[in-house]
């Protein structure tokens, strides 16, 4: 069983690849991917995460509204989540933040922001 | 000494007569205490007289000991030992300088690190743009990807893809982002920026890549043609990067190579593949209509 199990929550394949690409490059790590908000909620609610990296532009349900339910959730609000977004403004910014996100990334992601963020936030 | 007679006399009246004979006992001791006081001053002043010349004698060895040759130790046995001093002092040096040899290594190593880490990385972006690419054979699909990986990979922030008509020599927007499909003009071949890159089948990079507040569909930042060996089927035109984009990276511009080849490969096969399961349906229909 892996030590870290990490939840990527994205709408495009080709950056949810390349996120679970670069992230499984820590040791000893687990990724689940989700394709939209509603999805990432399901998987939280099937296991434990210790961290969860969403986008913020999805359909059905947005990376804003997963991160507000999730850490408004007492049996998940400590899991850290990083927001990824290719939205670069203050603004957005603060308002991720403001929700309860503990980081966030913007596109176009560098693998080493993505792995120091990872390795910061599980402490490893 | 006139101070203990002076002290005696002077107590006198101090005392009533009945206290008089413990008075003047108490001056006694008094007297005793000073006598004795006054031999252990001499006594100081003695060992002060005596350590002073201690002292004198032992400055005077210190200076003889250093002047005279080492007791025990032969002409020969110290020569060696001072040549033995020196290719010490030779081998030290060049330790100091191995180990500067060996920390510049290390920062060699450290740098080359790095760059293979970027390198790492570069191909593994360029990996997942190409299996993305060639993950389906659905024209729209395809389409889809293009668009992502310009977004996410390049961050473009407004582009579109735009495919030759090979029967009326212009140029359609297929698909866009930030920007609609309609505002972009049909481009005759070599005709501006973007048909001469579809003429000539070279790459265009405008040195200014600042923010643009509205945008010239006609004038882009960047225009890749999408190239089949010599043949451009279209092109990818980026009119504005996303606000935290200021520049392009080496991985960039591997991208764009990488998007002219491998999108026009995966557009092209993608639009075969429809067509001849357009052309296979309609022949299953006469196939249909003759066996019946």
């Amino acid at each position: 069983m892996a030590r870290f199990r990490i939840l990527v929550v994205e709408d495009s394949p080709t950056m949810r690849q390349l996120i679970t690409f670069t992230l499984k490059r820590l040791k000893d790590v687990e990724i689940v991917e989700a394709s939209d908000g509603v999805d990432g909620l399901k998987k939280i609610s099937a296991g434990k995460f210790d961290i969860i990296f969403t986008d913020i532009n999805m359909p059905i349900m947005d990376g804003l509204k997963l991160v507000s339910l999730v850490k408004n959730d007492p049996a998940n609000k400590d899991i850290p989540i990083v927001v990824i977004t290719t939205e670069g403004g203050q603004e957005d910014r603060d308002r991720a933040l403001a929700l309860g996100a503990n980081s966030y990334i913007t596109k176009p992601i560098q693998a080493i922001n993505l792995l120091a963020t990872a390795t910061q936030l599980l402490k490893i | 000494m006139s101070g203990p007679g002076k002290d005696e006399t002077e107590s006198g009246p101090i005392h009533s007569g009945e206290e008089k004979g413990p008075s003047l006992k108490s001056g006694d001791e008094v007297l005793q205490i000073i006598r004795k006081g006054a031999e252990f001053t001499q006594e100081l002043l003695k060992e002060n007289e005596r350590l002073r010349y201690r002292l004198a004698q032992a400055e005077e060895e210190n200076f003889s000991l250093k002047k005279a040759p080492v007791k025990g130790v032969s002409g020969d046995e110290l020569s060696k030992l001072q040549n033995r001093l020196e290719s010490l002092e030779i081998e030290k040096k060049q330790i100091l300088e191995r180990f500067k040899q060996v920390e510049d290594e290390n920062k060699d190593f450290a740098n080359r690190y790095l760059e293979i880490e970027n390198e790492n990385n570069n191909l593994a972006n360029l990996y997942i743009a190409s299996y993305q690419l060639h993950s389906t054979l659905d024209f729209k699909e395809v389409l889809r990807i293009i668009l992502e990986i310009i977004i996410n990979l390049i961050g473009a922030e407004q582009f579109a893809v735009m495919m030759l008509d090979e029967k009326t020599h212009q140029l359609n927007a297929v698909a866009s982002e930030g920007i609609e499909k309609e505002d972009i003009p049909p481009i005759t071949l070599g005709t501006g920026v973007i048909g001469n890159v579809a003429k000539t089948g070279e790459s265009y990079f405008k040195e200014d890549l600042s923010h643009k507040g509205t945008i010239d569909p006609t004038d882009p930042l960047v225009c890749i043609p999408m190239t089949i060996k010599e043949r451009v089927i279209g092109v990818i035109v980026i009119y504005n990067l996303l606000q935290q984009k200021d520049k392009f990276t080496n991985l960039d511009y591997e991208l764009f190579t990488l998007l002219a080849g491998h999108t026009a490969t995966a557009v092209f096969s993608s639009k075969l593949y429809s067509e001849s399961e357009r052309k296979l349906s309609t022949i299953q229909g006469f196939i249909d209509l003759l066996t019946k």
